[in-house]
C-alpha cells in the first residue's frame, strides 16, 4: 500500500506568451494562462496506476501562489486523494534550491511517506535539478528520468532513459522518482471526478507551519539572481533554393557548408 | 463568454469537455458524415468522462447536476468543431427524452432505461412527427389500441433524430378523441418490438452523420407499462418539456454563431486581397461588428433565460422568443460568415460550409420559426404575455 506524494507545479501554459517582470526578472503571473505542468500531470498519472495496482494513498504538493489552487484541483479530480499547498508570500522569488528545501519540509509532514514522484524538468523553469535536490535533503534514493516505474513490495524498479541510453535502476522504498515525457499518457478527469474533488482535503500551509524560516526563502535570499533578461531574437529568414532540377545537390551543398555532412 | 454566468465548476468542467471534444469526435466528424452515422464509441467516451446523463439522479446512473450550465458548455464545445449532427442527437437523449422519463416516468421506467442512458449504451428517440403531421401536431394519425396486454401502434413516423440506430423510442400516438380533438399519448417501443421497422436513412441537406429515419409501426405490441405519463394527456406533457427544448435548440443556434464567427475571424485576420487582409476593408469590419454585436446581446438574454430555468421558472412562450430569435441568428451570421471567406467557404473542408448546411434546419426542427411567432403572437392576442 504505498503511501505516495506527488510534487506539481503551476507553470505558465506553453501555448500562451510568456513573460518576466520588468522590475525583478520574476515570471509576470498576470501575463500567461496559469496551467498544471503537463509533465506533471504524468506523474500524477503513474502514481495513480500504482495506486490503482497496489492500493495506497495519492498526496499532491505544490508550493505556488493562490491561483496554483487550479492546478492542485486538477489533480485531485484525476483521481489524487488529498493536497498540500505551501501558500505564503515570502515564497516570492524563491530559487530551486529554496523550493527544493520547502518540498523536503513538506513531505516531512507526511507519515510513512514510501515514494515521491515528480516531473524530471519543469516547462518553465527548466532546472531539472528539483527532484535530485529534494532527494538528498531527504536522505531518499533518487531515480530519475523514469520512463518505466515497478514498485515490488518495498523495492522500486525504474528505466531511467537518457541520451546515453537505457539504465535499469532499483533502490529500496522510500525513494524519489522523476518522470520523463514518455512515461505514460496522462487521463483526463471525469465529471465525477471533478465533482468528487471539491470534497477532497487540501492542507494549506505556510512556511512557518513547515518549521522553514523566513530568512531563508524568496527573491532576497535566493542562490542564484536573474541578472537580465531579454526576448529570443527574431528568427532568421531561412535561405532560398529554387529547384531548377540541381536541388538536390545545392541542398547537400548547402547541408555541407553549414558542416552538417 | 461572460464571467458572471459560469462559474469555476463551469470552467474545469469545459476544460474536461474540450478534451473530451479533441479527442473523441473532432478526429471522426469527417468519417461519420460519410458513414451517415455516428457510431456507439463517441457515446461511450462521453460516459466515460461522465459527460452524459448530467441531470439524471445519481441512483439513476447519472451525474444528479440539474445545473443546465453544464449542458451549455458542452453544446458550445461541440459547436466549436462544428459537430452539430452529434449535438442535436445528443440532445434528444440527454434534453428531451431523459427529461420526459424523469418528469413523467414511472419508477420502473426510469430504472430501465436511464442508467443506459448515462453508460452512453442507449441511444433514444423521440417520435412525434408523420409525414402528414409536423406543425399541426392534432393531425397525428399513429394509434395506439388499449389490449389486455397493453397497447398495440400502427402508423408511421418521419424526420426522427436518431431514428437509424435508436433502442428506443418514445412515440406519440392518438389514443382516442375528446370533442373532435385527438386525445395523445406516449409510449416506449423498444429496438426489436415485433412490427416494429425504420426506413432508410433519410438523406438530407446538412447533418449527414445523423441517421435521421422514418419509422413504421405494424401492429406492434407493448406492455401497459411503456405508457409514459398518463393516458390521453400526451398534449399536455408535450407542452411541459417545451421550454427546455426550445432552449436546447436556441443555445445551439447560440453556440453555432458564436463558433462559425470565430472561425471567420481567424479567417479574414489571415485572407487578404487588394493587399491587405480582408479584416481590413471597412464593410468587413462593419458587418462582423454587427454580427458579434447581435451575438453578445442574444447570449445576455438566452443566459437569462438558462438560469430561469435552472429555476424553474422558464414558460414556455418565453423560450419560443428564445429559439425562434436564436435559430434565425445563427441563419444570418453563418451566412454572412460563410460569404467572408469567399470560395473556401463553398468548400466542405471549411467547417464554415458544413456548419451553413447543418443550420439550416434549426429554423425548422423543434416548432418551426413561424409556429413560434404564432404561438407568441397567440399570447398576444390573448394578453397574456
Ligand atoms: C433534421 C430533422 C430532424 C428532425 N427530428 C425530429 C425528431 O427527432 N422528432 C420529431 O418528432 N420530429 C423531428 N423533425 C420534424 C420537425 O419537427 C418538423 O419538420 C417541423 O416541426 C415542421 O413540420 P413539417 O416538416 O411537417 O412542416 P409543415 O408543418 O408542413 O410546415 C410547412 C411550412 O408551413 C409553415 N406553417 C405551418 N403551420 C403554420 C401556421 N399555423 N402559420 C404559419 N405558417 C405555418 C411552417 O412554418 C413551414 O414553413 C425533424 C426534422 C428535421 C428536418
Ligand atoms: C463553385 C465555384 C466555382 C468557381 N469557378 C471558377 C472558375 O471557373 N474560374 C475561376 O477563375 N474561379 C472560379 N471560382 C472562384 C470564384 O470566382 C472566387 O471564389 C471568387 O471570385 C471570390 O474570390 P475568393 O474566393 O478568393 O475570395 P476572397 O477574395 O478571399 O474574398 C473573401 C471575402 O473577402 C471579401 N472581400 C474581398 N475583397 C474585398 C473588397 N475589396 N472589399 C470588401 N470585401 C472584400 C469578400 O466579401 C469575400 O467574401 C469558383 C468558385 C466556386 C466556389
Amino acid at each position: 500500500m504505498p503511501n505516495i506524494v506527488v510534487l506539481v507545479k503551476q507553470v505558465p501554459d506553453t501555448y500562451s506568451e510568456r513573460k518576466l517582470s520588468e522590475g525583478d526578472h520574476t515570471l509576470d503571473r498576470d501575463f500567461a494562462d496559469a496551467v498544471l505542468d503537463e509533465i506533471n500531470e504524468r506523474a500524477i498519472e503513474e502514481a495513480l496506476q500504482i495506486k490503482e495496482a497496489h492500493d495506497g494513498e495519492v498526496t499532491v504538493l505544490c508550493v505556488g501562489p493562490d491561483r496554483a489552487t487550479d492546478a492542485i484541483r486538477k489533480g485531485l479530480s484525476m483521481g489524487a486523494d488529498k493536497a498540500i499547498h505551501v501558500l505564503d508570500d515570502a515564497l516570492h522569488g524563491s530559487d530551486l534550491l529554496q523550493t527544493a528545501k520547502v518540498l523536503a519540509a513538506a513531505i516531512r509532514t507526511v507519515e510513512d511517506v514510501d515514494l515521491v514522484i515528480a516531473g524530471n524538468e519543469a516547462s518553465d523553469g527548466a532546472g531539472g535539478a528539483v527532484p535530485a535536490v529534494v532527494a538528498e535533503l531527504l536522505g531518499y534514493p533518487q531515480l530519475t528520468h523514469a520512463r518505466e516505474v515497478t514498485v515490488d513490495g518495498t523495492t522500486v524498479k525504474v528505466t531511467r532513459e537518457t541520451e546515453d541510453g537505457l539504465t535499469h535502476l532499483e533502490a529500496s522504498l522510500p525513494a524519489v522518482v522523476s518522470v520523463g515525457e514518455k512515461i505514460n499518457e496522462p487521463r483526463y478527469p471525469s465529471f465525477k471526478g471533478i465533482m468528487a474533488a471539491k470534497k477532497k482535503p487540501v492542507e494549506t500551509v505556510d512556511i512557518a507551519d513547515l518549521g522553514v524560516d523566513a530568512g531563508d526563502v524568496g527573491l532576497a535570499n535566493a542562490w542564484s539572481t536573474v541578472v537580465e533578461a531579454a526576448p529570443k531574437p527574431p528568427r532568421e529568414a531561412g535561405q532560398r533554393v529554387e529547384d531548377d532540377g540541381d536541388g538536390g545537390v545545392k541542398i547537400a551543398e548547402y547541408l555541407v557548408g553549414q558542416k552538417l555532412i | 463568454m461572460s464571467t458572471s454566468f459560469y462559474n469555476q465548476e463551469h470552467a474545469e468542467f469545459r476544460e474536461l469537455a474540450r478534451t473530451f471534444v479533441a479527442r473523441a469526435v473532432e478526429p471522426h466528424l469527417r468519417r461519420w458524415d460519410a458513414d451517415g452515422l455516428i457510431g456507439r464509441e463517441v457515446w461511450k467516451a462521453a460516459a466515460a468522462r461522465g459527460l452524459l446523463g448530467l441531470r439524471t439522479p445519481e441512483e439513476y446512473g447519472g451525474a444528479g447536476v440539474a445545473d443546465y450550465r453544464f449542458r451549455c458548455v458542452l453544446t458550445e464545445e461541440l459547436s466549436r468543431v462544428g459537430a452539430a449532427a452529434f449535438a442535436s442527437g445528443l440532445a434528444i437523449n440527454e434534453d428531451i427524452v431523459a427529461g420526459y422519463l424523469l418528469n413523467l416516468g414511472s419508477d420502473a421506467q426510469r430504472r430501465r432505461w436511464l442508467p443506459g442512458m448515462a453508460e452512453g449504451e442507449v441511444v433514444t428517440s423521440i417520435a412525434m412527427s408523420e409525414p402528414g403531421a409536423g406543425s399541426d401536431l392534432r393531425a397525428i394519425s399513429t394509434t395506439a389500441t388499449r389490449t389486455d396486454a397493453g397497447w398495440v401502434v400502427n402508423g408511421s413516423k418521419t424526420f426522427i433524430t436518431n431514428g437509424g440506430s435508436s433502442d428506443v423510442v418514445l412515440v406519440a400516438a392518438r389514443t382516442g378523441e375528446r370533442e373532435g380533438r385527438p386525445r395523445l399519448s406516449l409510449l416506449l417501443v423498444p429496438a426489436g418490438t415485433p412490427g416494429f421497422t425504420r426506413g432508410r436513412t433519410l438523406d438530407k441537406l446538412g447533418l449527414h452523420a445523423q441517421d435521421t429515419a422514418e419509422l413504421f409501426f405494424d401492429d406492434v405490441e407493448v406492455p401497459a407499462d411503456n405508457l409514459v405519463g398518463e393516458e390521453g394527456r400526451g398534449f399536455h406533457h408535450l407542452t411541459h418539456q417545451l421550454p427546455l427544448e426550445r432552449l436546447s435548440i436556441a443555445w445551439r443556434g447560440l453556440s453555432g454563431a458564436d463558433a462559425a464567427l470565430r472561425w471567420t475571424l481567424d479567417y479574414v485576420r489571415d485572407r487578404s486581397a487588394f493587399g491587405q487582409r480582408v479584416i481590413d476593408f471597412q464593410h468587413t469590419r462593419f458587418r462582423l461588428a454587427e454580427l458579434v454585436t447581435e451575438v453578445d446581446v442574444t447570449r445576455a438574454y438566452l443566459e437569462k433565460l438558462v438560469l430561469d430555468l435552472n429555476d424553474g421558472r422558464l414558460d414556455a412562450t418565453t423560450a419560443a422568443k428564445a429559439k425562434w430569435w436564436a435559430t434565425e441568428l445563427q441563419q444570418r451570421v453563418v451566412s454572412a460568415c460563410l460569404q467572408m471567406h469567399g470560395g473556401y467557404g463553398y468548400m466542405t473542408e471549411y467547417p464554415i460550409a458544413r456548419a451553413f448546411a447543418d443550420a439550416r434546419v434549426q429554423t425548422i426542427v423543434g416548432g418551426t420559426t413561424e409556429i413560434m411567432k404564432e404561438i407568441i403572437g397567440r399570447a398576444l392576442a390573448a394578453d397574456r404575455s
